[in-house]
Order: structure tokens, then C-alpha cells, then sequence
């Protein structure tokens, strides 16, 4: 299944004009604020209503201004998951979670609550009150009810923004396997470049209103022109298979035949992981350096560089392990002789890559 | 059970709690239905009808029952086409729990409203992005959670309208058995000499319903709240 918006709205003095296809698995919607993630998700899920376009999941119409179709919320067949939760309070655990099964059509193939509360680990948790969680368990819950309303399209609208770092952590492998095994569309709001490189089957960056890039997550996130966070959330995304776990608290990694030393990742021998490098956390070398405290020496050749207005550079860097993006200053680039085509190693501490950036 | 009173007694206690009681059941679905439109739609005339709703609560009690008797009275056009459909309101106890209602109904309305403003609007619309319409949103959130509100306003309505007096005098005077309640009663002894002993009792009682009523609303919204809260 794959869902298909279009629609131009204007919103107080901004305008939006958008325009994408959302295929099975999770799309982010990745852009800064004001930039219309949520004025989609809420045009999707039918509590805004855009001045012009079509919104559809397959050949199910859900929104089209030609023919005047507008489906109410309640018909739209969603499961939405939001910033705060939104758990019924006055309702258990285990009611909050089949709440959206009294509604689903008797044609909904229904997911199983068992299967939903083992996915999740909120089996404890069942006979308790909403106010008796934490803001991580409230979140599991939130996902689970949305897919207990066998819904034909997921929508999470920055769904880890109101949680801490650690509670981030809980939270993120579960979006992981929910990508892995709901066979629906997964639309995801997100400002995190950590989660659109750990989540992401598509991204679709959005600036001031429209549509800048979409494409692959290691496609976007290594294209230096594509910065709609600002320049520090620029970063590439390797693709690798865990080799070894050590015993002094480091897994090896082998990413195109390159070895790449991370602190412990928790997934099994042969597991497939993304790793997001930010660009400011790589440094570059002409020679192979020696008598250094990093492990990972990436060699590599210049592919581009892009340099604004400030100090500093974005190199890209063709290696055998994927692209790789380095932040340095122009200063550098001119000392270092730094042009396309010329050979170059990165050089990534392994400390530096946190266990936020690395998941399946 | 109430020996300690006389029959003329016991008949306006008896008969003021039915009033009052009839007086909050049939305006409860009313209420409600009013507090939810003031408290979350927009509509042309909203103070219009925000103030017709309180009037009650303003105007001399009197005028009320007036107004009740120019409207619904056996030759008023309102009270005549009743008549003919077999419901009367002039002279009879219906006509009581009617002036006890419209008096008792902004204090309703109140307490239900507030509690409706104090619900989140994300959590009905969560609710209907789950697939529920507004109907179900209404009767399986909304509902459960205002509930503390609706019993308060309830107990409320039920209290007020055990003491309802101008309008109800006014407008369906003042008859032994009929329309004579509670607080009608007091007055009536009140009139006559050595009536006093027994418009003591019915005041005592009086007061220990009105006690009751705001204990009782108390405990049970603070125990709703809690169930609520988890």
C-alpha cells in the first residue's frame, strides 16, 4: 500500500505547496518548524482540510477537491500517534488499547492484542491506569492502540519530542519493528536527523513549505546542499553488519569491507545496522595517520565540496564504506590541498557515534 | 418512618422531593446538551442564549413564575395546546417541578460546563482519528469524563429546586397536596398562629437536605475525579 498526497494550503502568511508518494514502510517528514510536517499529517488525517489537492491511500480517496471528497477522521481508517500520548485517562491500559477496535470495520484483518503487547513488552502494564505510567510506557501504549485500530496508514507526529534522551532510547527500537512489521505506510514527523537515519525507509526534507528532496535516508542525509536543520545535523549514514562484539565494550562493524569500531551496539552477529556519522564529528587526513587515539580511518577520495558563507566546508568523501561527510574550515581545505579526486582519509572516534545513532 | 411529623407535613416533604426530583431528571439530558454547546460550539446568538440560560438565576423569583403563568397557564396559547395533548402544568405539581427546573437550571449548566471546558479537545479528537464518531466520542470520553461535573450539577439542581418558593407560588400557587412543597408549607404555617412548631420541623429538614446535597456532591466528585485520574 502506498498513500499519495498533493495539496497547496496557506496558514497565516506561509504557503505550502506538497507534493509526494509515501510508500510501505516509515516516510519521514523531515524539515525545521514551520516548514508544514504537521499541517500534512493533519491534512491526512482529515483535521485540517487544505484549500486544494487529493490525498489517497492506494485508490482509497480520502481527500480530493475536485470532487469535493473530504472522509471525516473517524473514516478515514488511521492509527495516529501523538506527541503527548493522548491516553484516555479515564480508561486501563488495556481498554485505552482496544479502543479502536469497537470501531474497525468487521473487513479489517485485526492485529492481535496478544501479538501487539508482546511486540511492545507492555504485558505488565495492562491492568493500570494511564497516570500510573511513565512518559516512555504512555508512548509504547500510543503505538499500540494505533494498531490495534487496524489501521491503513500510520501517522506519528514527532512522537519522541517530548521525551528525554534515555526515555528516546526505550522508545526507538519499537518504531524499528514497527516499520519492520506493519505492512501500511508509516508517515513520521520528525526534526531529528538521528531518527530519520535510524527510521527511515524514505525521507521527504521539506523547506518553507515545499517539498526540497526526497529520496533514500543515506541518500539525503549525505547531501550536503540538503541542511534543513542547519549545519550540525549534517551527517552520513552507513550501512553495516555487526562482525564482533569485544570484550572491552566495543562491537566491530564491517561496512563495504571497512572496519569500524563503535561502543556496544545491542544487536546480534550479522545484524544489519545504520550508523549515523555527523560531519562534525569527522576529521580528515591526507596521509594515513599514525600514533593516533581513534580507531576508524576511513580512506577515501574527495568527491565535492561545498562551502558557504561561514569558516567553514562540507567535504564529501567517496569510500569503500559509503559516502562520508567531514565539516571543516575552508582554511583546512586550502592547507590540505583539498580539491575532487584527490585521496583522503576521514577519521571517526568511535565515542563519538552514540548509541542513538546506530539502529536497524 | 417520619411519625414525628403530621400528615399535612409529611405531605409537602413528600412532595417536594418529587418535584425535585422529576424537576433534575428530565433537565439532566438538557443540561448537558446546553453546557456541551456553550462550552464548545460557536454559534450565531451564543450570548443570546448564554443569558436566557441564567436568566433565572437574576430575576426576581417572582417574575419568573409570572412569566411561567403567561406562558404556560390554562389560557395561554402554550399551556392551552399542552392541555389538549393531555399535559398540564397550571395548578398541579408538574407545574412545580417545571418552575423548579427553569430556577435550578443555570446552576446546572454551570457546574457542567466548566467541567466540560476542562477536557482536553486532543483527547475527542484522538479519539476520532481511532474511528470513532462524534456521537461515540461524546458517549465514551466526553461523557466519562465530565461525569463528576454532570452529578455535582445534578446534586445542585436537586437542592435548588428542594427550595424553590416565588416561582413556584407564583405560578401554581399554593395548594395542600398539590402544589404546596416544601418551603410553600413553611410559609403557609408561618401564617397561621402556633404554626410554628411545625414550620421549625420542615425548616430543620430543610436545612438537612441542603446539607446532604453539597456533602454528597463533594464526595462523589472527589471520588469520580480520582477514578478518573487513576
Amino acid at each position: 500500500m502506498s498513500l499519495s498526497v498533493r495539496l497547496t494550503h496557506s496558514f497565516e502568511d506561509r504557503r505550502f505547496d506538497i507534493s509526494f508518494e509515501a510508500p510501505s514502510g516509515v516516510t519521514v517528514l523531515f524539515g525545521g518548524s514551520g516548514s508544514g510536517k504537521t499541517t500534512i499529517v493533519n491534512a491526512v488525517a482529515g483535521l485540517l482540510r487544505p484549500e486544494e489537492g487529493r490525498i489517497a491511500v492506494e485508490d482509497r480517496v480520502l481527500f480530493d477537491s475536485d470532487t469535493g471528497t473530504n472522509l471525516k477522521p473517524h473514516k478515514r481508517r488511521l492509527g495516529y500517534i501523538f506527541q503527548e500520548g493522548r491516553l484516555f485517562p479515564h480508561l486501563s491500559v488495556k481498554q485505552n488499547l482496544l479502543y479502536g477496535r469497537w470501531f474497525a470495520p468487521n473487513s479489517a484483518l485485526p492485529a492481535r492484542l496478544d501479538d501487539v503487547v508482546d511486540m511492545l513488552g507492555i504485558g505488565p502494564l495492562l491492568t493500570r491506569r494511564p497516570n500510573a505510567l511513565s512518559g516512555g510506557e504512555k508512548q509504547r501504549v500510543a503505538i499500540g492502540r494505533a494498531l490495534l485500530a487496524s489501521p491503513e496508514l500510520i501517522l506519528a507526529d514527532e512522537p519522541l519530542a517530548a521525551l528525554d534522551e534515555a526515555r528516546k532510547a526505550e522508545i526507538l527500537p519499537y518504531f524499528e519493528r514497527l516499520r519492520d512489521e506493519a505492512r501500511v505506510p508509516i508517515l513520521y514527523v520528525s526534526h531529528s536527523a538521528a531518527e530519520v537515519a535510524r527510521l527511515a525507509t524514505s525521507v521527504v526534507v521539506l523547506q518553507n513549505g515545499k517539498v526540497a528532496r526526497q529520496g533514500s535516508a543515506s541518500e539525503v542525509l549525505s547531501d550536503p546542499s540538503v541542511t534543513p536543520m542547519g549545519v550540525r545535523s549534517v551527517g552520513a549514514v552507513l550501512e553495516a553488519h555487526v562482525t564482533r562484539h569485544h570484550d572491552d565494550g566495543l562491537s566491530e562493524l564491517n561496512a563495504g569491507g571497512v572496519p569500524l569500531f563503535l561502543p556496544r551496539v545491542s544487536k546480534d552477529i550479522g545484524d544489519m545496522v545504520r550508523v549515523r556519522v555527523a560531519a562534525q564529528d569527522v576529521m580528515l587526513s591526507r596521509d594515513r595517520p599514525v600514533g593516533l587515539s581513534a580507531l576508524n580511518i576511513v580512506p577515501g577520495t574527495v568527491a565535492s565540496i561545498r562551502s558557504g558563507i561561514g569558516p567553514g566546508a562540507i567535504v564529501s568523501l567517496d569510500t569503500a564504506a559509503g559516502r562520508i561527510l567531514s565539516r571543516v574550515t575552508r582554511r583546512s581545505v586550502a592547507d590540505l590541498g583539498l580539491v575532487p579526486r584527490v585521496s583522503c582519509h576521514a577519521i571517526i572516534k568511535t565515542v563519538s557515534v552514540s548509541p542513538q545513532d546506530v539502529g536497524g | 418512618m417520619m411519625e414525628w411529623l403530621s400528615p399535612e407535613e409529611q405531605q409537602a416533604v413528600l412532595l417536594s422531593l418529587r418535584v425535585a426530583f422529576w424537576a433534575t431528571i428530565v433537565s439532566l439530558p438538557f443540561g448537558v446538551f446546553t453546557a456541551y454547546a456553550l462550552a464548545r460550539w460557536r454559534f450565531p446568538g451564543k450570548q443570546i442564549v448564554n443569558g436566557l440560560v441564567h436568566l433565572p438565576l437574576i430575576l426576581p423569583p417572582v417574575v419568573t413564575g409570572y412569566l411561567l403563568l403567561i406562558t404556560f397557564g390554562r389560557r395561554a396559547p402554550i399551556g392551552a395546546a399542552l392541555h389538549e395533548i393531555g399535559i398540564t402544568f397550571a395548578f398541579r405539581w408538574t407545574g412545580a417541578a417545571l418552575a423548579a427546573a427553569i430556577v435550578a437550571f443555570p446552576l446546572m449548566v454551570r457546574a457542567m460546563r466548566l467541567s466540560i471546558e476542562a477536557v482536553d479537545p486532543k483527547l475527542e479528537q484522538a479519539a476520532g482519528t481511532l474511528g470513532a464518531s462524534r456521537i461515540w466520542v461524546f458517549l465514551t470520553v466526553t461523557l466519562p469524563l465530565i461525569l463528576p461535573g454532570v452529578l455535582t450539577g445534578a446534586i445542585l439542581a436537586f437542592a435548588k429546586a428542594m427550595g424553590e418558593f416565588g416561582a413556584t407560588i407564583t405560578f401554581v400557587s399554593n395548594i395542600p397536596g398539590q402544589t404546596q412543597t416544601l418551603p410553600s408549607a413553611i410559609y403557609a404555617f408561618l401564617q397561621v398562629p402556633g404554626g410554628e412548631s411545625s414550620a421549625l420541623r420542615l425548616v430543620g429538614i430543610s436545612v438537612a437536605i441542603a446539607m446532604l446535597a453539597l456533602v454528597a456532591s463533594e464526595l462523589l466528585a472527589r471520588r469520580l475525579a480520582r477514578r478518573i485520574s487513576g
